[in-house]
């Protein structure tokens, strides 16, 4: 395992500041605690949108936590909640937590972010919170500006475009610097994971952006492969 | 009456146990029914007789021609009067209303009656109730109340009277009391009696006036609303278990799944380390298998973001390449929805399982009131709906909310799986 990804909780990660949204209360405490014992600051862990934005709106924290389905409807509050936050608080990062992969909230996701700022978004399925230090790796990367997709999701979403014409020109290899890509792995990140050198990064992704017609000087190249693998390209 | 109405109606009280059918509602019943009869029938007779003799007379000019025309309109008029009062004795005989349709306000109906065709058998019930059935039961009321009714009250008549009931002299006390006891035998027997006549003539008036096939449209009517509850009763218990479990037995998973987790980072390497991961692992299976048993039951993302989005979903997880275009805005009915995302998830297990096929599309589109899906996959066909596959389960689910579902399945392929279904 490369060190990026195993690097002990507390010691070397920047202590974020973070309200915590969770339905249950049994996975609300559970979060909570993974987060304190992280070294994190939790200035708030509520159980729905309503009070996730009151304490938002009084806290400015650097990271907010997340369930997308919380009360009253159980459907997608947590991510319209997510959707104000951008709109009023550009500069906080967010990190929704899912039960099931939908589609539309990857588009909802996508579209929120592209029409923002640099702040970091991250959509992770609620097993995820179960490999403590991959979690904690994602939010750190989303508080660091990163778009961080799971990787069922990017499975997922491969997996509908896996007979499309362009990605079908793709290498063994590209497709999983493509997967690793859309996970929101940065070049260092993708080569200490496949053990290969970083020009070899560089070259894969080289050749992804032009057998798929993408802008390889975007430097939202998560927001365009995701966008991409969508199909709404 | 407060007694609990232990019999449905006045037959099945007469074929009971003497005793509670004796103290049951059901002799009184019938005996109302008996005693509305006369008057009913004498006024049907009188407006019969009116209406048949005046129109008779005049026939010639033109009056009398219209006035005839209106004995349909009487006997629809009895027939439903009849039918409200056939209640006191069978109270489950539907109250079907006669082909008009169901009409509201008096006026529709009396326009839909004035459009009938004439019921021959309501005016054939009509005559029987006018020229023979109130003059049978005024004749056995009055016999059947007056004998029991003497006899009973003889130790109170001997005082004042002689009597002779059917030659048997009575005019002492020593000889009224056993009178006395003679009359309660035959008030049992009247009971009887009366509630016997009354079934009969009630069961004639439902042949004549609820005719076998507008009993049957109504049982069939029935049975498609109780289906299609039952139905929806199904989908309704399936949503509440998924929650529950979604709510219960998964939350805890994942917690637990979290503590393992952070197990793991407490711990050092060693066997503690070894045995906590193990234990993670085996706990993620059981979410991942409690998840697969959720999506089984009902799907999450169904119930959240409807068909088109659960689509999607399976097409993701299928093995086999799945293409999708679906023509879906907006939610449908639940009931629609689960039947037909159970129709793409069985048609695509089975295109995985058994096809050999390299890919398969999912159709769906709504066209007026209609949805359509169809599943195709480019397999080896041969594919047989009755093979114990789920499909069959689902072509009887889908008929039970006017669904239809066909497999065509050719040796050599394509299979194609294709389940319309009304959207109201």
């Amino acid at each position: 395992m490369p060190d990026d990804l195993t690097a002990p909780a507390a010691p070397g990660r920047t202590a974020l500041r973070i309200v915590l949204a969770e339905d249950s209360a049994l996975l609300r405490e559970g979060l909570a605690g993974i987060l304190e014992k992280a070294g994190h600051q939790l200035l708030a862990a509520v159980a729905d949108a309503d009070a996730l934005l009151a304490y938002t709106a009084r806290h400015e924290p650097d990271v907010v936590v997340t369930d997308i389905r919380m009360p009253p409807t159980h459907t997608d509050e947590g991510l319209r909640a997510a959707v104000a936050i951008r709109a009023r608080h550009p500069g906080i990062a967010i990190v929704l937590l899912s039960a099931y992969i939908a589609e539309a909230y990857v588009a909802d996701l996508l579209d929120s972010t592209a029409a923002t700022s640099q702040a970091g978004i991250g959509y992770l399925l609620k097993d995820r919170v179960g490999h403590v230090r991959e979690f904690l790796d994602s939010l750190d990367r989303v508080a660091q500006g990163g778009t961080v997709v799971d990787p069922d999701v990017v499975r997922h979403l491969l997996a509908r475009r896996r007979n499309d014409g362009p990605l079908t020109a793709l290498t063994e290899r590209e497709h999983e610097v493509l997967a690793l890509m859309a996970e929101g792995y940065t070049n260092p990140t993708i080569a200490a994971r496949l053990f290969v050198s970083e020009a070899a990064v560089r070259k894969h992704v080289g050749n992804i952006f032009a057998k798929l017609h993408l802008d390889p000087d975007s430097d939202r190249r998560v927001t365009a492969v995701l966008t991409y693998l969508r199909g709404s390209s | 009456m407060t007694r609990p109405a232990t019999y449905p109606d006045a037959w099945s009280a007469l074929r009971g146990r003497p005793w509670r059918f004796l103290t049951s509602v059901w002799p009184w019943r019938c005996l109302a029914y008996l005693v509305s009869t006369v008057p009913v029938g004498l006024v049907v007779l009188v407006a019969l007789a009116a209406v048949i003799g005046l129109g008779a007379l005049t026939a010639v000019i033109v009056v009398g021609l219209l006035l005839l025309t209106s004995v349909p309109l009487i006997t629809t008029v009895v027939a439903e009067v009849e039918r409200a009062r056939l209640r006191l004795v069978l109270p489950q005989a539907h109250a079907t209303t006669p082909a008009g349709g169901p009409a509201t306000t008096p006026r529709e109906r009396l326009r839909a009656w004035r459009t009938l065709p004439m019921s021959w058998s309501e005016l054939g019930y009509a005559v029987l109730l006018a020229t023979v059935f109130w003059v049978v039961d005024g004749l056995v009321l009055i016999l059947a109340l007056a004998v029991p009714g003497v006899l009973i009250l003889a130790p109170l008549l001997v005082r004042v009277d002689t009597m002779d009931v059917a030659g048997w002299q009575i005019d002492t006390a020593a000889e009224a009391w056993p009178a006395f006891g003679i009359g309660l035998v035959a008030a049992a027997t009247v009971a009887y009696l009366i509630t016997a006549l009354a079934c009969g003539q009630a069961a004639l008036a439902r042949v004549l006036l609820d005719p076998l096939e507008a009993r049957l449209v109504d049982a069939v009517n029935q049975l498609r609303r109780s289906r299609a509850g039952l139905v929806d009763a199904f989908a309704a218990e399936r949503r509440r278990i998924e929650r529950d479990l979604h709510d219960g037995a998964q939350q805890r998973l994942v917690a637990l799944t979290m503590t393992l987790g952070q197990a793991e980072l407490e711990l050092d390497r060693g066997p503690g380390l070894d045995l906590v991961t193990k234990a993670h692992g085996l706990a993620e299976e059981a979410l991942a298998e409690l998840r697969a048993t959720v999506r089984g039951i009902h799907p999450q993302v169904l119930t959240d973001h409807g068909l088109a989005a659960a689509i999607h979903e399976l097409a993701g997880r299928s093995p086999v390449p799945v293409d999708t275009d679906l023509h879906l805005d907006g939610r449908l009915p639940a009931p629609v929805e689960t039947a037909a995302y159970f129709v793409v998830s069985e048609a695509l297990t089975n295109t995985a399982r058994h096809s050999g096929a390299t890919r398969a599309q999912v159709h769906a589109w709504v066209t007026g009131q209609t949805l359509t899906v169809t599943v195709i996959d480019d397999g080896r066909g041969g594919a047989e709906p009755a093979d114990g596959s789920g499909l069959a389960g689902l072509a009887a689910r889908l008929e039970a909310i006017d669904g239809t579902l066909e497999v065509t399945s050719p040796p050599g392929g394509p299979t194609t799986v294709r389940m319309t279904c009304p959207t109201t």
